[in-house]
């Protein structure tokens, strides 16, 4: 009996368990339900139908209530299972409720109703997703604009950061030329100068430049990013001197060795910068509901914002719409999850 | 860009090589020096002038005028007393809710790093589990958070189930600073566990076979090995979370507003709602306070920097 506990609790490293890997256990456990748990909750809560959020307390499942069309009405009547005075059970519709009393109705004899009392009675549930929560908005309500708008800026700011902080990481990692240091010394040094601090100002100047409520206003302040330069720059300071020279006396211009040699060679360094920008841009709040005051324009983060604002109400949508938020950053993630979490811990950045 | 090799060699021949790499400095920063270089002198001009007007050519200078305003308190302990008040709730706030969420985010952290460290069966998985919150975005990050809290939401359901009564989480001021402290860690914890795991794994494995070897007890392992080691990425960590945590505004401004009344509002809400939000953009005393925040800001990367290298000395 032990050599079979022990044969079954044995473990990779030949050793047995100790107090503490059962601790661990619990805690990563605890953790996968504190970390996915309100996600899941919020995908789950994003099916259920406007009667289905209110119930209090709330079910995990989007349950709705089953309804019928009786003969005879208008509207179709909720469908509840009731108990007869003699004890059977029957499936019967609701026609109306006063007080504690409700008048049911056998759907297969609209003409006869009966009273039953409030407590006689269970609702007939059945699982149901409300896809109308998502159809309706993205028809309605702004929210394909939003969407494109976010898929736009996202891309195009993620194509002009890359080609502009790669070439500018370019220039200073692989050229002698007078003013180097001071560029490099201010890029580094305005790291750390968050949007924060400088957003009047830099309100001020999209203004001037007619950008307020266009997206390139969206676009170009964060395209030249210093995180961006810095990484490139590291990296590219590892790649040999001598390709470069090899490469001139072919008679390749300064331009063929960037396109052609280093942006090729420097693929893993901008794959995470590109990865990053694709996070910063399509998460950016701040800055976005600064520069956007007119709907049409909103990102989707600022219209997600805007909306539930205004329709604190209707949860069901506000719920749905989150949910479309966040799924493509979450399919990147799916398919990328490795890549992403190492090129982070490497850097460091976010 | 292949279709620009032609014209660049034109370039090349017309200007000579030696300036190339100016050429391929210059978009960076163009659109550097735009938006980042020449607002932050602009920014400085902002702090000075005053009145209502956007374009500074329109912008009465006053001085220190702003700066004073704000500084103007018979007590700065106590914000009641200040010209300003709203400003130094903001500030308060802000120190509050630092203290608390750096310690309650960087423990977590480390805790989790080090769970995530030993031998365990799908780490991977585990560590994509507490990842996951840093990609969404802090609105998405705040609507699920105010779903869960909300007075029919599933926390309450649970205070019920237990016998509870049903708390209005978001209303309440001191739940409401709990619960932005707690959501912002639950969305940033994965990204410093991240660091710190990197960290943990570069230390080498002989010295814990030694100290195995030597029978040395595994809390006393932590503490004379992984410690000391692990302390430079730590105050990494400390540093960019501190820096990171001074500057939240996203989270707290969809959760809770700021609210109830001012009691989440942070220093960054502040500073939005003094520029923007309000009926009269207050540009110039905005402006002030943001050089205030950056003025902390850069003593807090002061400090980081001499301590990174007193790190790196020993």
């Amino acid at each position: 009996m032990n050599r079979t506990l022990a044969f079954l609790t044995r473990r990779r490293d030949g050793r047995g368990w100790h107090p503490t890997d059962i601790l661990s256990y619990v805690y990563l456990m605890l953790g996968v339900l504190m970390m996915f748990g309100p996600v899941v909750w919020l995908l789950m809560s994003s099916f259920k139908t406007q009667a289905g959020l209110v119930e209090f307390p709330p079910s995990f499942l989007p349950y709705s209530q089953e309804q019928v069309m009786v003969e005879g009405y208008k509207d179709p009547l909720p469908l509840f299972e009731v108990t007869l005075p003699d004890g059977s059970k029957k499936p019967m519709a609701q026609v109306r409720r006063i007080g504690i009393v409700s008048q049911m109705v056998d759907p297969k004899q609209p003409d006869q109703t009966i009273r039953v009392k409030f407590e006689d009675r269970t609702p007939i549930r059945s699982l149901a997703f409300a896809w109308e929560n998502y159809v309706t908005p993205l028809k309605q309500f702004n929210f394909m604009s939003y969407l494109w708008n976010s898929i736009v800026v996202t891309t195009v700011a993620t194509f002009i950061t890359l080609v502009v902080n790669s070439m500018a990481a370019f220039g200073l990692s692989k050229y002698e030329f007078r003013g180097r240091t001071s560029i490099l010394i201010f890029i580094i040094g305005t790291l750390m100068i968050p949007i924060t601090v400088i957003m009047v100002p830099v309100y001020l100047v999209a203004t001037q430049l007619g950008m307020v409520n266009s997206l390139w206003g969206v676009i170009l302040p964060g395209a030249a990013t210093p995180t961006g330069v810095f990484l490139l720059r590291q990296y590219m300071l590892t790649i040999p001197d001598e390709l470069i020279d090899a490469a001139r006396m072919d008679n390749a211009s300064e331009w063929q060795i960037y396109w052609r040699l280093i942006v090729p060679l420097s693929l893993p360094a901008i794959a995470v910068l590109a990865i990053f920008s694709i996070m910063w841009r399509w998460n950016d709040f701040l800055w976005p509901l600064i520069i956007l005051t007119r709907n049409e324009v909103y990102t989707l983060q600022v219209g997600l914002n805007a909306f539930q604002g205004e329709l604190q109400v209707q949860w069901h949508f506000v719920l749905a719409m989150t949910v479309v938020t966040l799924l493509p950053i979450t399919l990147v993630f799916a398919f990328l999850q490795k890549f992403i979490t190492t090129g982070i811990a490497s850097t460091g950045m976010k | 860009m292949r279709a620009l090799e032609y014209p660049m060699r034109g370039v090349q021949r017309l200007i000579g090589q030696g300036r190339m790499p100016y050429v391929f400095v210059l978009p960076n920063l163009l659109i550097f020096g735009t938006f980042v270089v020449v607002p932050l002198f602009i920014n400085f001009y902002y702090s000075v002038t005053g009145g209502t007007a956007l374009f500074p050519e329109d912008r009465p200078f006053v001085g220190a005028d702003q700066y004073g305003y704000l500084l103007d308190c018979e007590n700065h302990l106590s914000p009641f007393t200040c010209r300003e008040d709203r400003f130094w709730r903001g500030v308060y706030n802000t120190i509050f809710f630092v203290a608390f969420q750096v310690v309650a985010m960087v423990g977590l952290s480390l805790l989790t790093a080090v769970i995530l460290n030993r031998r365990i069966v799908a780490r991977g998985f585990f560590r994509s589990v507490f990842f996951y919150p840093v990609l969404l975005s802090p609105v998405v990050v705040a609507l699920i958070w105010k779903w869960i809290l909300q007075r029919d939401g599933v926390l309450n359901a649970v205070i019920a189930a237990f016998g509870g009564d049903r708390v209005l989480f978001l209303a309440e001021p001191q739940w409401a600073m709990f619960w932005i402290i707690f959501v912002s860690t639950w969305a940033h914890m994965g990204f410093y566990t991240l660091i710190l795991l990197a960290g943990l794994q570069s230390i080498p494995a002989d010295l814990y076979e030694a100290a195995e070897m030597d029978g040395t007890s595994r809390w006393r392992t932590f503490r004379r090995i992984t410690m000391p080691l692990l302390w430079p990425t730590m105050l990494v960590v400390l540093v960019l979370s501190l820096i990171k945590s001074v500057q939240t505004f996203d989270e707290v401004f969809v959760l809770t507003g700021g609210g109830p009344g001012t009691a989440t509002q942070l220093i960054v809400h502040y500073i939005y709602e003094t520029a923007f939000a309000t009926q009269v953009h207050n540009f110039g005393l905005a402006a002030a306070a943001s050089i205030l925040l950056g003025t902390v800001l850069f003593i807090l990367t002061l400090i980081q920097m001499r301590l990174g290298s007193r790190g790196e000395r020993r």
